[in-house]
């Protein structure tokens, strides 16, 4: 128990230390690169929660969610589809290892080529490379699903719906969700980029635009909230996750001990 | 014709109709030089309501067997066949309990949802839906546990929520693969008789793989005796002990320990 507190302690007393000391350190800053921490947080709050708070950050969150969403969808789909069907699997693990080899961000100069600089472009390129993850661990994750379990499946003549989504699919969820939490970042990543490739609306072009115009807490405003964005998505995936999986973080737990 | 059947009539193999054929049947895995011809050339019957145990030593090529009863691989040559229909597919009358229990039961349901998942697409009313899995997780003694996850129970009781979910599905051929192995004597002895009052109960067919030799003895009709690479039966002995049995008074018959001992000759005989 004291360790639990003490550890604790550190995780949110190293983070608050750091920063204390940010503002120390920055207080008297003249240096134009490293402005005060004040100013930052000063700007950080005209910037981001009244005046662009509407158009860049829901603009950026809403393409951050829609992407992220039609990934999940698409790439746990197209993974059942991959690994239960012989000849897609055939057909189309190759280009799968091919494609995921491709750095996410290399893609959207593709898809500004093909599709230019709009919200499209963003939306697609974000969907595209953050269902990779996903489509891939859903396909191991199938793949791996017990041998034991599938016979018991087929014994009890359980029907074609019923396996996918009472055995194959919780059975893979373990691993869909490991991939789905890479598929975050990558949505994330994707969704900077693309905003900070030619666009002029979100928190990635505002961010790129203050840097370019040498306004610097402007910019180190954007890159905080960046942090607090990408910190809070993945607490809240954190979250879900430990609720869904409750069967398997339990039983991982109790394997352990 | 199905009309003029005469109740089953224990201990009398010549009257009982044939429900599980097994003619000439073969299986080797895997094919060209890595080819293992693993059972050769099998054939035994079970009578309808009958009670068969198979015996035989480790790695014999049992647990292959069964599952090419229960249709989940096929046989090389040879046919397993019930009510004279060639077994092609897990056929429906049909529940198996599978040996590595552990393995068989989905982690993220719990007991009582284990037992529930195959009765979903039978569509029964709700209140026999229910009184189906209260029934069976009683008779196995986990009523108390039906909200925990298998994962919360120890290897025997994992053991009996793999046998309460196939006695919930109320099959009409139930097998079981070696499904006493890791319970305590006590809840040995019950499932042993759980398994004969329902034979009694339904009239179902019952095939058991085990290692013990006393419990063959004590729940069957009749002993196959497998032996030897490939596996082969080497005997069928059939038991003649009087029915109901019971644990004390049929183990300590004469007659009990007399055919324990021809059991027992048959699997130490050199092949
Ligand atoms: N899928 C498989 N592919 C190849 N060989 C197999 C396969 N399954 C089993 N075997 C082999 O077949 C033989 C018989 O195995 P099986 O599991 O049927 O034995 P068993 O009689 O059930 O043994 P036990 O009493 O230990 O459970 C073993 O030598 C095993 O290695
Ligand atoms: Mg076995």
């Amino acid at each position: 128990m004291n360790r639990k507190l003490t550890n604790w302690a550190l995780g949110v007393g190293t983070p608050f230390l750091l920063v204390a000391a940010w503002w120390m350190f920055s207080e008297n800053s003249t240096n134009t690169f490293f402005p005060p921490l004040g100013m930052i947080l000063e700007r950080f709050q005209a910037l981001w929660l009244f005046e662009h708070f509407e158009s860049d950050v829901m603009l950026s969150l809403r393409n951050l969610v829609v992407g992220y969403a039609l990934a999940t969808v698409i790439g746990v789909g197209l993974g059942f589809v991959t690994a239960l069907m012989p000849v897609a699997r055939w057909a189309l693990d190759p280009l799968i290892h091919f494609l995921r080899g491709i750095p996410p961000v290399a893609l959207v100069p593709i898809f500004i080529s093909l599709i230019g600089f709009g919200i499209e472009m963003r939306l697609v390129s974000i969907t595209l490379a953050a269902m990779f993850p996903t489509l891939i661990a859903t396909v191991d994750g199938i793949r791996s699903v017990d041998s034991t379990l599938k016979d018991v499946s087929s014994v009890y003549r359980l029907t074609r719906a019923e396996k996918l989504a009472q055995v194959y699919l919780p059975a893979a969820g373990p691993q869909i969700a490991s991939g789905m939490q890479v598929s975050l970042q990558v949505a994330f990543v994707v969704m900077i980029a693309s905003e900070m490739l030619g666009s002029s609306q979100g928190i990635g072009a505002m961010t790129l635009l203050a840097q370019q115009s040498f306004m610097t807490s402007d910019m180190w405003a954007g890159i905080l909230l960046l942090g607090v964005i990408g910190f809070g998505a993945n607490l809240v995936f954190e979250v879900i996750k430990n609720k869904v999986l409750a069967w398997y973080v339990g039983s991982k737990r109790l394997a352990r001990s | 014709m199905k009309l003029q059947e005469k109740p089953v009539t224990v201990n009398n193999a010549a009257a009982v109709p044939p429900r599980l054929e097994v003619t000439a049947l073969s299986k080797t895995y895997g094919s060209g030089p890595s080819a293992k011809c693993v059972i050769e050339d099998l054939t035994f019957t079970i009578g309808t309501g009958e009670v068969v145990c198979i015996v035989g030593p480790s790695g014999v090529g049992k647990t292959t067997l069964l599952k090419c009863l229960a249709g989940l691989q096929p046989a090389t040559s040879g046919t397993a066949a019930i009510d004279g229909r060639t077994i092609a597919g897990p056929p429906a009358e049909m529940a198996l309990v599978f040996q590595d229990y552990s393995r068989s039961l989905m982690p993220w349901l719990t007991v009582r949802k284990n037992v529930r998942l195959p009765l979903r697409h039978l569509r029964l009313p709700e209140a026999e839906l229910n009184q189906r899995i209260n029934t069976a997780l009683e008779a196995v003694g986990l009523a108390h546990a039906a909200n925990q996850y298998p994962w919360q129970l120890s290897g025997g009781m994992q053991q009996r929520v793999a046998i309460a979910r196939a006695l919930a599905y109320r099959p009409e051929i139930l097998i079981m693969d070696e499904p006493f192995a890791s319970v305590d004597a006590q809840t040995r002895f019950e499932l042993e008789d759980l398994c004969l009052k329902i034979r009694e109960d339904f009239g179902m067919t019952i095939l058991v793989v085990t290692h013990d030799i006393d419990e063959a003895v004590y729940l069957s009709d009749r002993v196959v005796v497998l032996g030897a690479k490939p596996a082969r039966v080497l005997d069928v002995v059939d038991i003649d002990l009087p029915a109901p049995r019971d644990q004390i008074s049929t183990r300590a018959l004469p007659e009990f320990a007399e055919q324990r001992t021809m059991v027992l000759s048959m699997i130490r005989k050199p092949a």
